[in-house]
């Protein structure tokens, strides 16, 4: 099915998501990578204010390019980054900032989607290289902040137009769709082999 | 114009043409893809990427953010006047088409940090061979950190035969999965050494495709992309559409100790471009021939 949802997402709404719905997003994507998710569990520990407020916002694994033109920031491509990486933060990320949406490629873990099921949240995966059309949908850089963390570190605050097309892979009911195609890939190694002539 | 002056225009308009028009027999490779696979979350995935080819193209912006590390492979021919100034100038080809582009740095120090320009120690990386002829060979091949990281080389028991080599090249696919973007392009090395099998497997990426090795190994590059297909990774990791739309197999003779094999994997956006210069300062371009992306 094809969804189209508008930021702030309702846990509500992203509860009726389903693994292999295409989903489009309208309004704030903000990026996220490693440093940026360790600094901002960090914050919540300490009790200190984030910069931006998650709740209800799609948080995207991508380190853009972006350049200055004039007064306004030009992205030039945002494609996604292998979100695996990011498996050691997400579950805390998901429950202390009620971020809705999880945007990345590859897939992710079993924390991720024990964290979407439990709080109401989805990971859904963008095209890997996609960069073009990723940055064709982003209207506006709204904003940038923690950006001593280098261009592709810093989190970027996108307003987006339609943002995706995205593959929900992992949804509320805790299904994951690449650890499931994972695993009939494995199954699949005998006849492979067999194909080859080595069993 | 002197040569120096379009060597580097050259070397820097492939670098250009390589991060934003894909060669046309890898664009054809996905648009096959995307008409054979069935509708559903696979063919979505392929038609981003295709999306994604016609508005790099139609904005003369990077196929992707990761515009990869920079190497060149190059032809040097007899007669060709310049040779041992080729490195800088590819250094400085690179650093100004970083600039304007722009690319992503993505050259890091190892005891450092970032260079910011897309060089530093020993990067680009240039491989060079010598050739009969008057002219200069010059491939761009930018690799991305994804399918990089999934790329695998090992040093098989000679036992194993060509059947560890095909187990190994399965196993390797498995590993990969979804995270070095697929569908992928294998490039398979074997035989040589340590660094040869992975020269060898990464130059054999850069052999178009449709063009299969001669004699058995083209055979068995053909049952090696079925074989690799029937694991369903598919496109993205969906595990819908193709998980493989080539393989290139490239030899050289092994220690009789030995069996050194090396299976590169390229995302989906398998980028380089070639172009000659002869003598005479006149370029032609081979892989992208015709496009002019202009400055």
């Amino acid at each position: 099915m094809e969804v189209e949802l508008k930021t702030p997402i309702s846990e509500d709404e992203v509860r009726k998501l389903k693994v292999g719905d295409t989903l489009y997003i309208t309004g704030t994507v903000v990026t996220a990578r490693d440093q940026a998710h360790r600094r901002a569990l960090e914050y919540v520990r300490e009790g200190r204010k984030l910069p931006i407020d998650f709740n209800g916002l799609a948080v995207y694994h991508c380190g853009p390019i972006v350049r200055k033109v004039g007064e306004e920031w030009e992205v030039v491509s945002a494609g996604p980054t292998t979100s695996k990486r990011m498996e050691m933060f997400e579950y805390d990320f998901i429950e202390k900032l009620k971020a809705r949406v999880v945007i990345g490629k590859g897939g992710m873990g079993d924390k991720t989607a024990e964290a979407c099921k439990r709080f109401g949240a989805v990971y859904a995966a963008f095209t890997g290289g996609a960069g073009v059309l990723a940055a064709k949908a982003i209207k506006r850089v709204v904003g940038v902040y923690w950006d001593d963390l280098g261009m592709p570190e810093a989190l970027w605050v996108f307003e987006v137009e339609r943002f995706g097309p995205l593959t929900v892979a992992i949804d509320s009911s805790g299904r994951n769709m690449f650890k499931e195609a994972q695993e009939r890939s494995a199954g699949m190694r005998e006849s492979a082999l067999r194909e080859l002539g080595v069993m | 114009m002197e040569l120096e002056k379009i060597i580097r225009d050259t070397a820097k308009n492939l670098l250009k043409l390589s991060a934003i028009v894909l060669p046309p027999t890898v664009e054809k490779a996905l648009r096959d893809a995307y008409e054979r696979t069935p509708e559903g979350p696979g063919k979505v995935q392929l038609k981003a990427i295709i999306d994604n080819i016609e508005a790099a193209k139609r904005l003369k912006k990077p196929i992707c953010q990761d515009t990869g590390v920079v190497s060149f492979y190059l032809k040097v021919g007899d007669d060709f006047p310049l040779k041992s100034g080729l490195k800088r100038i590819l250094t400085e080809a690179t650093v100004e088409a970083t600039r304007e582009v722009p690319l992503r740095p993505n050259a890091v120090e190892i005891l450092g940090s970032n260079t910011g320009t897309n060089v530093g120690t020993n990067i680009p990386w240039v491989v060079i061979e010598l050739t009969e002829g008057d002219y200069l060979e010059i491939t761009a091949f930018p690799k991305g950190g994804g399918s990089t990281n999934v790329s695998q080389v090992k040093m098989l028991s000679p036992g194993l035969g060509m059947k560890g080599v095909l187990t190994f090249y399965i196993d390797s696919l498995l590993n990969a999965g979804a995270a070095g973007c697929p569908p992928y392009f294998v490039g398979v090395g074997i035989g040589g050494g340590e660094n040869v099998c992975v020269e060898l497997a990464k130059k054999a990426l850069l052999r178009p495709i449709g063009v299969r090795a001669e004699g058995e190994l083209g055979k068995l590059e053909e049952k090696m992309i079925e074989a690799g297909n029937l694991l369903k990774i598919g496109a993205m990791g969906t595990g819908e559409g193709p998980t493989v739309l080539n393989v290139s197999i490239e030899t050289a003779c092994r220690h009789p100790a030995s069996l050194p094999v090396a299976i590169v994997f390229s995302c989906w956006a398998l980028r380089y471009s070639t172009a000659r210069v002869a003598k005479s300062g006149e370029v032609e371009y081979l892989t992208h021939r015709g496009i002019v992306l202009g400055t």
